[in-house]
Formats: structure tokens, sequence, C-alpha cells
């Protein structure tokens, strides 16, 4: 672990980990409401929701920097993730609903005790969800295996490029569509929402607010040194290999169908973790999270954090998160045309995202003094992000 | 000398409360509109309608509390569409901008995804669009219909007309499902054979035929050829819940059949005069719509809403749209919520929620449709009207239905079996 880890990662790791889980936290729970240094409720959850997209973020990053695989579904994996969850916490509502029956609310109006009387209206797949431990299990089995069905046939076919981006957006659109039918057991449009409690806790008190928040940080530190270790490994510098010239790996003996599949279903599980914490921070899931413009925001965020570094997603997934609470707050009629702007600055001036620019401005620096060198390591650098 | 000070400083004292009391003091007020994605189009007409109110109320001297004068300042945000972003928009407002109301939401999922962050924080809503009911939160005021002032209504106007057959064309999601629920129990209650649950339909045992499409449909042939088998026999009509643009492609399917709103007309329930801006008018003349406001009400009121809201867009800020814009139920909805708030603010002589809201109760508007009262169940008794649609995208009112209060559970309205 030592050797994959450089300086730069041990200071990142140190600066989230004391922010996220001392800092805030503290902040949070002792100063005075009215205290200058005091952190509400509102921004735990809020910067707990960031956290959860940054996690989204890198798992997009495994694919598209990494492996040069540019998935447009991931989104897809993050819903499910917090579906799964959500069923959880519609069932633990209990009698406290609209309707006062052990249904969730929007089973009684739709009438499903006369479709499935068998089970006293709950339909049968939801039955295991009241266990909490089952419900977490099947946030990491169930996109795992449909990345698995889906990733073994694309792979299988060798669909790749712009063909494989189509197909996860196809996908994740269908699912968008499938959820959205009321018949489909899963809430229709309006999702899952109005959730009371975890694992006996109030979701509204600000100690499971925090609690939640502390998740969420830990998640996003051990995606980061998974990422870090199986990008460092063996298997990492074939993923890069594949990334760069895949003919050339399969040429060389290596099976790149199952190099991918890997990497995607572990991206998938790393997303839909992320969308199970996402969930009870920000109290609603409905089908309009697997739209397939939520995955091209993911890929946005990479694309401007720097994609094919660990850091970059994670800065791109909270910075323009902030930047879009902000703005949507202070300048509703313009910030669409705010974070236009950055997204157009971005591809024009840092082709390597913000976490390029420190290698940027030493490539300047290089330029300065010896103009002649510069070429070849513009040429490096070229044939380096070739995917 | 001495006294000569104290004289002094006694009437600084009371020149500086007079300028108190004379400052306008200010009220923030939430306005939680999407300005952009999807639902934009429809919820921008309503964040300037709001700003109008606002502005009508400001002009006429704002907010009266214990005698001081409270001017209202708006803090508008924008949740984008985006349902999780509504949730957070409505906790910023709540929490850091410490408004004292929001106006607010069109979707129901929207109201879904707030309405626990107005419990928790003790909040207060206006939702001024039509909704499904089965739903009654004490932060919440419902200016708009409930299904008892739109879709029964309206039955109720097609049987009398002689209709025979119902077809109940919906978009699928919670409004459409929960309206046709309630419309088949009532037609069953009226002598209509109905399918029972889970029942297939049989043209010839059946009088009403339920179907829904998913969102941003386009095909329509099959279901406006099925309609116009279902209406062959005469004395048919469709009940449609279907939103948005999904309704292009079906008016013009349903005219290229060559079914007219003679043979079989359709009452929809999600399309105003606002929505005409972007559908083909002429598709969609003689059929039918239900509302609690037409723009071409004929009233003094209304006349001058029209004329005050047109001048206010001369000098409307900068990427209000000014051109070819009409008024239509959810804008004077939204505009009846903050009158009978402000109202119901100076009779509590405080803007604290929980006072407000027992000072809500009973609250008296006189609306450009008439008078509108707010009933204990945080619903208007609200005047309904029945319209067909003109070539020029106004309504001809063809009935009203006077005063109907609204009822948002349909157990409470419907008849018993």
């Amino acid at each position: 672990m030592r050797r994959t880890l450089s300086k730069a990662d041990y200071w990142f790791l140190g600066l989230v980990a004391v922010t996220g889980l001392v800092i805030l936290p503290c902040l949070n729970a002792f100063p005075p409401k009215e205290s200058f240094f005091h952190v509400s409720d509102f921004k735990v959850s809020l910067y707990g929701k960031y956290l959860c997209y940054a996690v989204l973020a890198l798992s997009v990053d495994l694919l598209w920097g990494y492996t040069g695989l540019l998935s447009l579904g991931q989104a897809l994996f993050f819903a499910l993730g917090g579906y799964a969850l959500g069923m959880h916490l519609m069932l633990m509502i209990g009698e406290r609903g609209v309707y006062k029956s052990k249904l969730p609310d929007f089973m009684v109006f739709l009438e499903f005790p006369a479709k499935y009387p068998d089970t006293a209206g709950l339909p049968a797949h939801w039955i295991p969800f009241y266990n909490f431990w089952f419900a977490t299990g099947a946030v990491i089995w169930v996109p795992a295996l449909l990345a698995l069905v889906f990733g073994y046939l694309a792979f299988r076919s060798r669909i790749k490029g712009v063909y494989f981006s189509i197909l996860t957006q196809a996908l994740t659109y269908a699912a968008c569509l499938m959820f959205f039918r009321n018949d489909f057991t899963f809430g229709g449009n309006n999702g899952l929402t109005d959730f009371k409690d975890i694992l006996g806790q109030n979701l509204n008190s600000p100690a499971t607010k925090r609690w939640l928040f502390i998740c969420s940080v830990v998640l996003l530190l051990l995606t980061f040194l998974l990422c870090r270790w199986v990008t460092a490994t063996k298997f990492g510098k074939i993923q890069r290999a594949i990334r760069d010239s895949e003919n050339r790996v399969l040429f060389s003996g290596y099976a790149t169908a199952n190099y991918k599949l890997f990497i995607f279903v572990l991206a998938a599980v790393i997303a839909s973790l992320g969308g199970a914490l996402f969930v009870p921070q920000v109290g609603i899931i409905n089908p309009s999270e697997m739209a397939p413009e939520k995955s091209l925001e993911a890929v946005v965020w990479v694309a401007v954090g720097g994609r094919g570094t660990l850091v970059g997603p994670i800065i791109g997934a909270v910075g323009i998160n902030a930047l879009k609470s902000y703005s949507t707050h202070s300048w509703p009629e313009y910030w669409l045309y705010i974070l236009g702007a950055l997204f157009v600055f971005v591809t024009v001036f840092l082709p390597k995202g913000i976490a390029g620019i420190p290698g940027q401005l030493r490539n300047l620096k290089k330029r300065m003094s010896r103009p002649t060198e510069n070429m070849i390591t513009a040429q490096v650098s070229t044939a380096d992000t070739k995917t | 000398m001495k006294t000569n000070l104290s004289k002094l400083f006694g009437g600084l004292a009371a020149l500086l409360l007079c300028v108190q009391l004379n400052a306008a003091e200010t009220v923030k007020v939430g306005v939680l509109h999407s300005l952009s994605g999807t639902m934009a189009i429809s919820e921008t007409s309503l964040k300037d309608v709001l700003l109008f109110t606002f502005d009508e109320i400001n002009n006429a001297g704002g907010i009266k509390v214990k005698g001081k004068s409270h001017k209202i300042q708006p803090v508008v945000v924008d949740p984008a569409s985006n349902w999780p972003l509504f949730a957070e928009k409505a906790e910023q407002l709540l929490v850091q901008d410490k408004v004292s109301v929001v106006f607010g939401c069109w979707t129901s999922v929207s109201r879904k995804s707030v309405l626990p962050v107005f419990e928790r924080h003790n909040g207060l809503l206006f939702y001024p669009v039509q909704y499904e009911g089965e739903e009654q939160s004490k932060n919440i005021f419902y200016t708009a219909e409930a299904i008892n002032q739109q879709a029964t209504p309206a039955v109720d106007f097609l049987i009398a007309d002689g209709r025979k057959k119902f077809y109940l064309l919906g978009s699928d999601y919670v409004y459409p499902r929960t309206t046709n629920k309630v419309l088949k129990q009532y037609l069953r209650s009226k002598g209509f054979r109905v399918p029972a649950d889970g029942e297939e339909f049989d043209p010839i045992k059946h009088d009403v035929y339920e179907e829904y499409t998913p969102f941003s449909h386009q095909d329509y042939q099959t279901i406006v050829a099925r309609i116009k088998k279902f209406s062959a026999g005469g004395k048919a009509c469709v009940v449609s819940t279907l939103n948005g643009d999904t309704n292009v492609p079906f008016f013009k399917e349903f005219a290229n059949a060559g079914l007219t709103s003679e043979t079989c007309p359709v009452v929809s329930f999600s399309i105003s005069e606002d929505e005409f801006r972007s559908l083909p008018t002429k598709d969609l003349v003689g059929h039918l719509g239900c509302w609690t406001y037409f723009m071409s009400i004929n009233s003094p009121e209304n006349k001058k809403f029209i004329a005050d809201f047109k001048k206010w867009l001369t000098t409307a800020p900068a990427g209000v749209e000014k051109n070819n814009r009409v008024t239509c139920s959810p804008m004077n909805l939204s505009r009846i919520g903050v009158y009978l708030w402000k109202q119901a603010v100076e009779k509590a002589g405080s803007f604290e929620v929980d006072k407000v809201r027992e000072a809500m109760y009973g609250q008296k508007f006189k609306a450009p449709t008439g008078e509108v009262v707010m009933q204990t169940n945080h619903h208007l008794k609200n005047p309904v009207f029945i319209g067909e649609t003109l070539a020029n995208g106004q309504f001809k009112i063809i009935k009203s239905l006077g005063a109907v209060p609204g009822e948002p559970w349909s157990a409470k309205f419907l008849p018993k079996l």
C-alpha cells in the first residue's frame, strides 16, 4: 500500500479525513446554533450529498479515465443502490403513513391489496427488504448482477467506443421508463419518499444526519484507496493498456473482455454504494435519477475535475455541485450560463481538468526556460492521453 | 440647560422612533418554481405572476402587521426540475433565508419531495396546481383544484350532455391514476358498467375503458384507432389526463382519424391557456376544459388582473417573456394564495406559521372569478367553470357551476356503493 500512495495522496486523504471526520462533525455538534462556527444540519446533509456524488464520479473515472470505457449509464447503478435502500426505509415507515396502513402509501392507493392478495398487498420481492442487511446486500448484488449480464454481452460482442456509450445510455433510459411505470411496483414517477428512520434512528435528528455524513466520508476514503490500489497493481497496468491500445493487449494474449467486465462490475457496485448513502440524506429517490442526463452530468464532473486522476473527479463532483447549490439560489436566472461558461473554459483551456493545472503550470515553466524541449514533452503528453 | 438637553434627547428619540415606524420593514418570501429543465415552460409563468403580485401588494402599501408596513422581499430560487434539488432549495429557503412562507411546486413529485422538509421545519407552502388529493399536510395550503373541483364536475357535465361511454386516457403517473380511480368509482355509482379491478374490458359488457401511456409518448395511432372503434356507436367521450407534449401527437392523430368534438369530445384536465402557447390549437377546437378560472371570464376583477399583469410585463425585469402572455388557472391560484396569506398575516398580527395557519381558516378573497374561501381542510371553496376551446387558444365558457368546496379525500365525496 505504501508504494502505491504518493505524497500528494497522503495529503489529500489526510485533509479529507480530518475535515470530514473531525472538524465538520464537531462544528455541527458543539458550537451553539447562533455561533459563527456552527455548521447547520442542513449543510451537513448537503455536504454528504456532494460526497455521494463524488463516489459516483470516481466510478465513472475508473471506467472512463482508467479503462477508456465511456459509460453514459453510471447513474443507473447509483439509482439502483438508492432504490434498494429506499425500499427498506419505505417499509420502516410502517403505519406512520397517510393511510395508517402497513403498506407504503402508493401501494394503498394503487390498490395493491387487490392485486397481490396472497401477501396482503405487498409484492413478494418487497418482503425480504424488511431486513436491513438484506437491503444492504441488495445494494451490492443487484447492480453487480445487472452489470455482469450487460457487460458480458457487450464485451463478448466486442462493443467498444461510442457504441458502448450509446448502449449504456439506452440501458439507463430503458430502466428509467420501466421504473416510471406504476405497474412496476416501485412507486412510479413519485418514487420512494417521506422516510422516517434508519436502524431505529430518526432520520431527521442531527445525530443521524451527522453519522450518515461520516459514513459518506468513510465510503469516499475507502473508494479512493480501493481505486488507487486497483489502478496501481499489474491489473491496473493492463487496464490502462486496454485504454491506450486494446488490440495490442489482445494480441499479447490477454482476454481483455474479462478485465473490462471486472472493472465494469466493480464500478457499478461503487456507484450503487454512493446511491445507497445518497437516499437517506436527500430523502427521495425516483426514476428521474436514472434519466440519461444524470449520467452525463457525472461525466462532466469527471471531465472538469480531471479524468485519469483520482483527486480530479472528487474535486469536480464536489465543486460543481457546490457551485450549482450556490448559484441556483444566488443567481437563479443565470446559473446555467455560469456553469456552461465554466465547462467551455475547462474544455478549451484545461484539457486535463482542474487536477491537471499543476502539470500545465510545470509545462509552461519548462517552455519558458527551454523552448526546444517543449515539443517533445507536448508529444509525449498527447500520446499519454490517447484513448 | 439640563432640561433642554433631556428634551433634545427625548425629541431625538421620538424622531428615531418615527423614522423606524416609517422605514419600510421587509418580509422574506420564497419562490420555489423551476426556471430551467423540463418543467420550466410551465413554472416560469407562475414565478412571473408571483413577482407581479408582490409588486402589486408592495405598491399598495405592503403587509400591515401591528401598525407597521412590511414590504415583500422575494427570494427566488431555481430547483431546475430536479426533485432532490427541490428538497434542498426548500430547506435552504426555510433554514438559511428564514422566509415566512414559500409559494411553489408544480408536479406532485416535487411536492412530495419538499413535504417532509416543510413538516420538519414547520414551514408554510402554498401549492397552486390542480392535483390528485389524498394529502392534507398542516404545513401546506392547497389553492389548487381538487378532483371534485375538476374531474367529477366535468364528468357530470358529459353525463348531462348524454354521453354514455367514457374512455379514460392518461399519462402513467400518480395524478391520472388517482383521478381515473376516483372517476371509475364515480361512474359506477351513476350506473355505468365499469370493469372490475383486473377484469378485461369487453365492448359489449362495459362502458368505461382505461389506458395509460408513458411520459413523452409519441405514437398515438393504435390508441386513436381504438378510440374510434370505441366511439363508433356514438355518444362516447374521452377524459384525458395526458400531460405536456404528448398532447401534440394525440390531438393531431385524433383529428387525422376524422374524430371531432361533436362525435367524441375530449375533456382535458392538464391543458390551460398557458399550455396553448406550445400546442396546435386548431386541432383542439371544440374540445373541453374544466377549471376554476378562465382568462375569458367577464368580470371587472379579471379585466383589471389581466390589464395590470400586462402593464407589469412591460416594466418587468430582463428575462421575463413579454410577448403573447396569457393568464390561466394556476397563475390565478398562485396570486390568490399570496393575497390569502397577506390577509391571514394581517389578521394574526404576526408572521409566525402557527398563528398564520389559524388565521387562514375562513379567509375570504374577492378573486377574478368571484369569492373564494379557505376551508379548514386547507383547500379552497372556489367556483368551477366548463369551457370550450376556441381557435385563438381561449375558452368559451359554456357552463358555470358555482362555488364547489374542495375535498382532498375521495372517500369523503364519492357516493357509497
